[in-house]
């Protein structure tokens, strides 16, 4: 609606209608998507006995840190965010390297081989080997159990590369493009100069992108990992939440001792969801403040 | 050669006449900067799309993927002739089109609604609510489902079973009934706030002279959607809608692979799953790769499909 002359507009019974069940029906979206994260909080906090008697609906009771304390105590844990951290901050830097400068190149208009890369490219969006293929690519490749398996393969997304592309075709205008070849400045030093720092919209968008995917990179790991020591964080929360491996000495703990464990697992599950997921929700708020433009820039006419 | 020179080059010489060669050494900038792309695309999309042909030969592990003897379509047939080749396929289908049918439209519809909104400030702030979900890991996505709806102590299945939308002993994550309604709307939960961005981005650039129009015709809020907002909205639709038709044979993996037990496995075994399941569980390699060529050939005609006729019927389309 136009945000403008809020004043002088009279709105009739059939506007104050529409108005009210667009209300209720925000209300309703918020409770739905909101409540159960808001639960997994509180949760995490609580005695289990109580929230699976469903006593714990707007406050945390039998309150407690226990969860997070064995959370902090579990090596598996550790290992796991190690190895994420390191997969998600050098393929990152690894997808932003080849993406950025290739999306220069197939943005310069006079560039003649930009429309051949670009169809080979996107055909790659829409036909592909299929699974066994590709393993036995990265077999053939020696990167099965290596960490490269999770930053090199794939480090070009061609969707990202597009959406990159179009943002610097939009907000590079030509003429400054001439103005620097003119000057004698190369695209090297003209991309690095004056593309890059323009460009700050557009590169937190592929930025958060690529590394919520590297994050969350569960697949890669499942398929071409078998080492403990290399696991990523998604495969320790899978064995953690999924398995029902919540204590390091499996579940196999019968009698008093089984009985505790059991208590204190579904609190260690909350809490597990809790410090995995923190942090990338983190970071959102802080690129926001680009994203509407970059997207809108970017996929707009993609 | 600098790059004044090759500017008047191009003038002096009519441009057909540059050879390869010379628009070679006059880009090789250009060309350094998009070739680390062209040789990770390469080698990743394109060696195993040379792979395929493992779908028509036999295996040889001394050989490799070239080297097996030709086997023309045999691991095809047997796919066909499997007891499995019927439930993953409609197994796929029922997911991916039921996804399509109620996914689709909710990002439209949520993006039109909190687009009348008219504080600012609770728009952005619903927003960046609606986004959340959007981050959350499947593993842990999964994980908060088999929480939310176990049979016992679950707060959505006690909810529901307490207003007598689904029957007390239904247990929601292991039964045939159940699986595909799950995934389905916890799917929209998890992405239609994000899917909707687009939607606002494109909401966003609607002039301000037709909603001034529209008033001054005296129309009611709702027929200013009507109007002027969701025709706005057709091309967007138009072409995600094309590109939502290339995944009608295709399910995210991990999902469907997270959610799967022994209980709802007749509903849930789709053509990806079934596929790791062979090739790389059980060593089948030829038949998991004929398997997946197969998935992905469905996929690539139902999208030129899709694109032939929006553009016949629309004149939009992909390229």
């Amino acid at each position: 609606m136009p945000k403008k002359n809020k004043e002088a507009v009279k709105y009739s019974l059939a506007d104050n209608i529409f108005e009210f069940f667009i209300i209720i029906f925000c209300i309703f979206v918020f409770i739905i998507v909101a409540y159960p994260l808001y639960f997994i909080v509180i949760a995490s906090f609580s005695d289990s006995t109580y929230v699976n008697q469903g006593l714990v609906i707007l406050t945390p009771k039998g309150f407690s840190t226990y969860g997070y304390s064995k959370i902090f105590e579990d090596t598996r844990i550790w290992t796991g965010y190690k190895n994420t951290l390191i997969y998600t901050l050098g393929g990152t830097a690894i997808n932003l390297l080849f993406t950025l400068p290739g999306a220069y190149a197939l943005a310069y208009k006079r560039f003649k081989a930009r429309k051949y890369i670009m169809r080979a490219f996107v055909f790659t969006m829409f036909f592909n080997g299929g699974l066994i293929p590709t393993y036995m690519l990265i077999r053939n490749l020696r990167m099965v159990d290596t960490m490269w398996v999770m930053m090199i393969p794939f480090c070009v997304n061609v969707y990202n590369l597009i959406i990159t592309r179009t943002f610097f075709e939009h907000t590079i205008p030509d003429e400054l493009y001439e103005a620097a070849i003119i000057d004698g400045c190369r695209h090297f030093k003209f991309f690095t100069t004056v593309v890059l720092p323009l460009s700050k919209a557009i590169i937190s968008v592929i930025f958060l992108y690529y590394m919520v995917g590297h994050w969350n990179n569960f697949f890669t790991a499942l398929i071409y990992l078998n080492k403990d020591n290399l696991q990523p964080l998604q495969i320790v929360l899978r064995n953690i939440l999924l398995s029902n491996q919540v204590f390091m000495e499996g579940a196999g703990m019968g009698g008093e001792a089984g009985g505790y464990a059991q208590r204190y697992a579904d609190q260690i599950k909350y809490g597990v969801i809790i410090v995995s997921t923190l942090p990338i929700l983190c970071l959102y708020p802080f690129i926001q403040k680009y994203f509407e433009e970059g997207i809108m820039i970017g996929a707009i006419k993609g | 050669m600098s790059s004044i020179e090759r500017s008047l080059n191009v003038k002096a010489k009519p441009a057909r006449k540059r050879s390869f060669l010379s628009a070679l050494v006059s880009d090789y900038q250009l060309w350094l900067m998009i070739l680390p792309a062209i040789i990770v695309i390469f080698i990743f999309n394109y060696i195993p799309m040379y792979g395929v042909q493992l779908a028509f030969r036999d295996f040889d592990f001394t050989k490799g993927i070239t080297g097996g003897k030709w086997a023309g379509l045999k691991y095809f047939k047997q796919f066909f002739n499997s007891p499995m080749f019927w439930p993953t396929i409609v197994n796929t289908f029922r997911i991916a089109a039921t996804n399509i049918f109620f996914g689709f439209p909710a990002p439209i519809l949520l993006a039109l609604i909190l687009h009348q909104l008219r504080n600012q400030r609770i728009k952005e702030g619903l927003q960046t609510v609606v986004y959340m979900p959007h981050f959350i890991s499947t593993v842990v996505m999964v994980a908060m489902i088999n929480i939310m709806l176990s049979p016992r102590t679950g707060l959505v299945s006690n909810l529901l079973k307490s207003i007598g939308l689904v029957q007390p002993d239904t247990n929601l994550l292991g039964s045939t009934k159940t699986f595909v309604p799950v995934y389905v709307l916890t799917e929209i939960w998890q992405h239609c706030g994000w899917n909707s961005i687009i939607y606002f981005a494109a909401l966003s650039t609607v002039d301000q002279e037709l909603y001034d129009a529209c008033k001054i015709d005296g129309a009611n809020r709702l027929q200013t959607v009507r109007h002027i907002e969701i025709p706005a909205l057709v091309p967007t639709i138009v072409i995600l809608l094309i590109l939502n038709m290339g995944n009608v044979l295709n399910v995210g993996f991990e999902k469907v692979f997270l959610m799967q037990n022994s209980l709802n496995l007749p509903v849930s075994e789709v053509i990806s799953t079934y596929v790791y399941k062979i090739g790389l569980i059980s060593n089948q390699f030829s038949f998991g790769s004929a398997v997946g060529l197969f998935n992905t050939s469905v996929n690539f005609v139902f999208l030129i499909l899709t694109n032939v006729i929006a553009k016949r019927l629309a004149d939009i389309s992909l390229w």
